[in-house]
């Protein structure tokens, strides 16, 4: 060993390498710093020397020195120096010793821009691999401008090894320099195919990563992802790519509905536990975005929830875990489901594992109904007692409160017994949150009314036990209840039983040792005690003499207070005092005092939101930013300026509000000020307002439901005697349920006596008790926290300001504009970019001429992207066509759907999704698509004029389109509208069968939409579209769509319709036959939004008419009113068929088989080529092409119950003649005069 | 997103650290001891996940962590990463050290850091995932010792 020593700290000092240090280190454990000092010692001496290969032993040693959490920051010029070592040896350890030790300020790292740009084009790709990785880790705002250009060039690099960390890198590049995210992304949205998987595997990540932050700028990629999805088998893909999934639906739920599918095919098939979690997990986000009216997802509910139980109920720890986060999850917005699993989620409340059990607990905040909440607490109180001392307790503690005090008490159904919990928490040693309980016995006390005697009775045992909560106060949190206790005493005294008992022990000399400011609180409502008592024995002779007393009392017992040495306990004393000495010379003339004295606590208090301080607006015509005086100096206004930024680290917020600036007084800003003061006063416990009524009590505060006052319900006895146990209400409480339950029910049997026959239909009177069956032991106030008037009723306090993502909020389905096909370089630094000897060309290219630029911007838009566009058209062709395949749904006619998907696609991007998405609640539609998507191009004409034609008929579309993007959807307009122009080339296309898949320019054909106009008034209008629903035979969906149409917000919008014997709307369980549904949105002005509504419907022969009312309220600054929409949902044969695919054979067969009967139908005039005539059949009544030669076409459809209809079309000379068989003569005859109808329309 | 890897014995002893976002080296010691404190109290079979809290940036952040023989090695994550996935690249992570040390143990840690490095840096590339294929990771790794050795004998 010591020839170790000697060996490892003089002979070789030059050439001690790392794994001598490692070694030398461990043989100085005794003395180690001082031996890692004389090895920096040495480390210095090397990095001094010339030769390379020293200095990168040196550098390789600080590396590791750095990770014992040694400073190395002084060694960065000669990590640099090793960098740009030409050796791949050196490099590799320069760059990581860099990795590990530079940041963004490290002031070499401007040194390196150009060595790293050498090494990034080096034909070795490891140097180019390790340079990547480098700076990976230390990229700054300027290394990510100087190098976007050449990094952008890597991602198309000829090494996926290369390609691969090229684009992982330029997330990080984004995110420091956000103007190269919109340059880059098209390459970016390449890489997802990139063929090698490593790559694209990167590319998903990238962007991933980027959704997550700002979802809805990726939202047109969810086509690309979904055929990813399901093509990908990379689970690590996948995984990511299903999480995107979940942050994209909430933004757009019909997203969501594609998904359920191939998710829940995905959770069948896989075997990955880590793929199965992710897909439940993103099942369960759809599931939250949808709106609940649909009853088909019960299922997936049902899926995930048993999934997620076998993932619980699993003996790998990590697995139960994860089952109950996801639990949590669905907990949300199906509490139902989870509830059932009560039992086992109990169960883990005793697990050994505390993550498990802190996961648990969550669970169970979510689970508590007014039915379960005493069990469920009383489970928990008895988890308290066995975590004695540890954090876990302290949560336990926390997590009761939170479920007890849970949306404004919401479960709580005796407030008694929840005081007394309270109190039972107060027993709990050395807690920290004693706080937290004493503001839950505060704010209880104060906004129920009707529990104050039974509160204020607890409290004063409290406070006459004191001492036994204030064992050894130094450490005990608990003795902040005393607060809470001498306050309600005080403030509600008039319930006190024995007034002077408590004052006495608010009074005993103990209390001195209490903290200053319940110290405080005790002499201020000894003061309001001593009121209460001079009230209750003025007037009667014989107890005037208790009232002299009481004021000795307070005379003796508080010049202890008055030598307090906390200013606030010293001054009410020595203030109160002085009043009593006053009063007791009166009381020694007989004179009446209790009157007066009981006036300086008059008033009452009313609770104010949390928030209400924080929304007042600021009145109209007064600039918070403007002086009001002129700053004194220069010198002084920045000290202060340095004086507010400190004072920023600690309450940002109130430095900004609390300064005081007055500009001009108006009499409206004063009135404005005084709301102010109100709602301050009103926050404030020791103020004493002049009259209760004068505040107003706003029924629309955030979240809070204002319950009515009604009579306390005395079945329970209001006092208990000692110290209340929890465990007795919970007996009394079942009790009284059990009352009230058959109270009830002899009340019903009257009703339903009385009502006979109508009485008996409702359902659910005699069933099992439900959540509103339970009514609350007191009908209790609670009373409505109060907001300014006017506040503002936005919410975005979260938002964090710094967040660098939200430079990355860029719309990047905008074309690029030229200007941006390369990098820009931000302008304060051209000259240097330009000077730089190592400049390549790109970069020269890509310095600004700002003014130019965008001068030049208007003009060149339409040309360039017009450009764009015809780059893009066929590649885009390309994923569509991929897209149909990949997703096995196929696609619909992508013309009509696009004009189909009506308003909310307001703009472009959306629109574009619109259509990808307008797959989703009809499942398919197959042949629709085929014939104008799929159809080669045949007409020899045609070819040569439609690119031609493209720019000059691109010049004088919309200025709408020039925004659009150069997504498909875009293409397809143009498209359109060039189709107006050269409407006779485009005949005698789309000879080909869907199958053959052939990329090429499609055949135009007119907008079509099969939304149809159900009602309009001058605030809204809705368009309407029906649909078979393919999972179930007997029902139809209808998708409405509500816009708003004036400048008010509008509201609670209510659908009904008047059902008949044939057709009923499906309402959620438990709700009337002429209830309404409610619509899940609100629709701000301007705004319109698509809701579905689900109709069971039993005899589909006939059409039929439903009428039906939409009611909503009209919000406008001042006002609401309540509106009616009254509309007829006409319900066509049509609609009652479900596009389904038949291969010709199966056709054939099924002619053959006989069973169908006869119809057919001619219509004269009809001038439109063939294949728009049958696209129109197609997408109109929802048929699918079988087979088509020339002009002769067999199609095929279904209905939700399962009818064939086949249908032979056939064309000459204008005239068109349909041949037509179905199994339900009734249904063929009305869905031909629907065709029929449709034609002579057009 | 990864924000670090972190690599102790059972005493706590740092083997390897790696911190995606910048830290001063007191700031990086202090999250080391935290983060030994917490995993170390925990027994073997309890999950491999821990709420962050206040480590490393907030309460979206998780730790997850594996620990084998001697060494524990945490990845601390943030909530775009699988946990599961996670727990897969560590042991993909020591599967592959395990080859390219054959047998690996501690002391390889100790006296290699740099090689760890370099085979963590095919897999990770700053916090994102770079491959999970072990083959290629090792390919890559050893054309890269290749070419080290090759520079010797020049």
């Amino acid at each position: 060993m010591a020839l170790k020593i000697v060996k490892g700290s003089i002979d070789r000092m030059f050439d001690k390498n790392l794994q001598d240090l490692v070694r030398g280190i461990r043989n100085h454990k005794e003395d180690e710093a001082k031996y890692i000092s004389t090895c920096i010692d040495e480390i210095k001496q090397e990095l001094k020397q010339d030769n390379i290969a020293v200095k990168a032993n040196a550098v390789c040693k600080l590396t590791y020195l750095q990770m014992l959490g040694y400073d190395v920051s002084w060694a960065a010029f000669n990590i640099v120096e090793v960098m740009s070592s030409s050796k791949f040896t050196y490099k590799r350890i320069g760059y990581l010793a860099a990795s590990q030790c530079f940041h963004e300020s490290t002031d070499v790292i401007m040194l390196t821009t150009n060595q790293i740009r050498k090494d990034l084009s080096s034909p070795n790709q490891y140097d180019t691999g390790v340079a990547l990785t480098g700076l990976s880790c230390f990229v700054t705002p300027d290394l990510a401008r100087d190098l976007a250009n050449d990094i952008m060039t890597l991602m198309s690099h000829t090494k996926p090894y290369i390609r691969k960390k090229a684009v992982l890198i330029m997330y990080k590049v984004f995110l420091k320099y956000p103007e190269s995210l919109r340059p880059a992304f098209p390459r970016l949205k390449e890489k997802l195919e990139d063929p090698d998987p490593g790559v694209q595997s990167a590319a998903v990540n990238v962007i991933c990563e980027l959704a997550r932050r700002n979802p809805k700028n990726y939202l047109s990629l969810a086509p690309l992802f979904f055929k990813l999805m399901t093509s990908s088998t990379n689970n690590w893909v996948l995984i990511k790519i299903i999480k995107l999934f979940g942050a994209l639906t909430p933004l757009e739920p019909r997203l969501g509905k594609k998904l359920i599918e191939p998710l829940t095919n995905l959770i069948h098939s896989t075997s990955a536990m880590s793929l199965l979690y992710e897909c439940v997990n993103t099942v369960i986000a759809v599931l939250i975005s949808l709106s609940s009216g649909m009853p088909n997802h019960s299922a997936s509910i049902q899926l995930c929830v048993q999934k997620l139980r076998i993932l619980i109920e699993d003996s790998d720890q990590n697995l139960k875990y994860l089952g109950l986060l996801a639990m949590s999850k669905i907990l949300k917005t199906h509490p139902k489901s989870v509830q059932s699993h009560k039992d086992l989620i109990l169960q883990c409340l005793d697990d050994k594992d505390e993550s498990i059990r802190l996961r648990a607990l969550d669970l169970l905040y979510g689970m508590v109904s007014k039915k379960n909440l005493m069990e469920i607490v009383k489970k928990l109180m008895l988890h308290v007692d066995k975590a004695e001392g540890t954090t876990y307790r302290d949560e336990l503690l926390t997590k009761i409160i939170d479920i007890c005090s849970q949306s404004n008490y919401q479960y709580i159904t005796n407030f008694e017994w929840y005081i007394s919990i309270l109190v039972e928490l107060t027993r709990l040693e050395g807690t920290r949150h004693g706080h937290l309980i004493a503001s839950q016995m505060l704010d209880v006390a104060i906004r129920v009314k009707a529990i104050r005697a039974f509160a204020v009775a607890q409290m004063a045992t409290l406070l006459d036990n004191a001492h036994l909560l204030t064992g050894n106060t130094q450490r005990n949190g608990i003795c902040e209840v005393l607060y809470a206790a001498a306050w309600i005493c005080g403030e509600f005294s008039e319930h006190l039983e024995e007034p002077m008992v408590t004052l006495e022990a608010m009074l005993r000399p103990k209390v001195a040792t209490l903290p200053g400011h319940i110290q405080a609180v005790y002499v201020q409502n000894a003061a309001k005690l001593f009121a209460t008592v001079l009230r209750g024995h003025e007037g009667v002779p014989a107890d005037s003499m208790v009232a002299q007393e009481t004021s000795q009392l307070l005379i003796d017992r508080l010049p202890l207070f008055v030598q307090s040495s906390n200013l606030e306990v010293q001054e009410r004393a020595s203030c109160i005092l002085q009043l009593v000495k006053y009063i007791q010379k009166l009381q020694q003339k007989d004179v009446e005092v209790a009157e007066e004295v009981t006036a300086l606590f008059a008033g009452e208090l009313n609770p104010v939101a949390p928030k209400a301080q924080k929304k007042v607006p600021v009145p109209e015509g007064l600039d918070l930013d403007v002086w009001i005086n002129e700053p004194p100096s220069g010198s002084e206004s920045e000290d202060e300026g340095r004086k507010s930024k400190g004072k920023a680290v600690f309450a940002k917020e109130e430095s900004r509000h609390t300064k005081p600036r007055y500009t001009e007084v108006d009499e409206k800003e004063l009135a404005k000020r005084r709301e102010v003061r109100k709602a301050e006063q009103a926050n404030n416990p020791f103020y004493i307002k002049a009259s209760p009524s004068s505040q107003k009590v706003y029924q629309d505060g955030v979240g809070v439901e204002h319950i009515p006052v009604v009579q306390i319900d005395l079945s329970v006895p209001l006092k208990v005697p000692g110290m209340p146990m929890s465990d007795q209400y919970v007996k009394l409480e079942e009790e009284r349920r059990e009352r009230n339950k058959a109270d009830k029910k002899k009340k019903k049997d009257k009703k339903k006596r009385e009502k006979g026959e109508k009485g008996r239909r409702r359902r659910g009177d005699s069933g099992p008790e439900s959540e509103e069956d339970i009514t609350p032991a007191h009908m209790v106030d609670i009373v409505t926290e109060e907001m300014p008037e006017n506040a503002l009723p936005s919410d975005d306090d979260d938002k964090d300001p710094n967040d660098p993502h939200k430079a990355l909020n860029i719309d990047l389905d905008k074309p690029l504009a030229d200007s941006e096909k390369k990098l820009p370089v931000r302008s304060h630094r051209p000259d240097e970019v330009l000077k730089s000897p190592m400049e390549d060309r790109q970069v020269v290219e890509v310095v600004p001429e700002p003014k130019k630029k965008t001068g030049k911007e208007k003009k060149e838009k339409k040309d360039r992207k017009k450009s764009k566009e015809k780059k893009k058209k066929h590649k885009q062709e390309e994923e569509e066509d991929l897209m149909g395949a990949g997703s096995e749904e196929p696609v619909q006619p992508e013309e009509t759907k696009e004009v189909a998907a009506p308003p909310p696609a307001s703009t472009p991007e959306a629109s574009d999704l619109d259509f990808w998405l307008s797959n989703a609640p009809v499942p398919s539609n197959p042949q629709a698509a085929a014939a104008p998507a799929s159809t080669p191009r045949t007409a020899s004409g045609m070819a040569a004029v439609a690119p031609d034609s493209e720019p000059e008929e691109a010049k004088d579309t919309e200025p709408e389109e020039t925004k659009s993007s150069t997504h498909k959807k875009k293409k397809q307009k143009k498209e359109k509208k060039k189709k107006k122009h050269h409407h006779n080339h485009s005949d005698g296309a789309g000879d080909e069968s869907v199958q053959n898949g052939t990329v090429e320019e499609e055949e135009p054909l007119p907008p079509m939409s099969n939304y149809a106009l159900l009602a309009e008034n001058s605030y809204i209008k809705m368009v309407c579209d029906i649909q078979g629903n393919l999972q179930d035979g007997s029902q139809v969906v209808v998708s409405v769509i509500f816009e708003n149409k004036c400048d008010s917000f509008i509201k609670s919008m209510e659908f009904n319709v008047l059902d008949s014997l044939n057709s009923k709307l499906q309402r959620p369980d438990g709700a009337g036959p002429h209830d309404g549904l409610i619509v899940p949105f609100q629709l701000p002005p301007g705004i319109s939004n698509e809701a579905r509504f689900i109709f069971s419907v039993q005899n589909i022969v006939m059409p039929q008419k439903l009428k039906g009312t939409l009611t909503f309220i009209v919000k406008t600054d001042d006002s609401s009113t309540h509106e009616k929409l009254d509309f007829k949902l006409h319900f066509t044969c049509t609609s009652y068929l479900i596009t389904t695919p038949c291969y010709s054979d199966a056709y054939s067969k099924l002619l053959e088989s006989g069973d169908l009967k006869g119809c057919s139908l001619k219509l004269e005039g009809v001038n439109q080529p063939f294949h728009h005539l049958l696209a129109r059949i197609c997408f109109h009544h929802h048929f699918s092409v079988v087979e088509r030669i020339d002009s002769c076409a067999s199609m095929y459809s279904r209905s939700i119950q399962g009818h064939h209809m086949c249908l032979l079309v056939k064309t000459a000379d204008q005239t068109v003649s349909i041949d037509a068989k179905c199994d339900e003569p009734g249904l063929l005859g009305n869905v031909l005069d629907e065709i029929k109808l449709t034609f002579s329309q057009c | 997103m990864i924000k670090a890897i972190l690599i102790f014995n059972n005493h706590g002893k740092p083997r390897l650290s790696k911190f995606y976002e910048h830290y001063s080296e007191d700031t990086e010691q202090q999250i080391i001891r935290e983060t030994f404190h917490l995993v170390s109290k925990r027994d073997e079979n309890v999950c491999n996940f821990l709420e962050g809290g206040m480590l490393i940036g907030g309460s979206e952040n998780k730790l997850i962590y594996r620990h084998y023989a001697t060494l524990y090695f945490v990845f601390c994550v943030d909530s775009s990463e699988s946990e599961l996935g996670i727990l897969d690249l560590i042991q993909v992570f020591v599967e592959t050290l395990d080859k390219c040390f054959e047998n690996v143990c501690e002391l390889d840690l100790i006296f290699h850091v740099d090689k760890v490095h370099n085979i963590l840096a095919e897999m990770v590339m700053g916090g994102m995932v770079l491959e999970t294929n072990m083959n290629e990771i090792i390919t890559q790794v050893d054309a890269q010792n290749k070419m080290e050795k090759s520079e010797v004998r020049l």
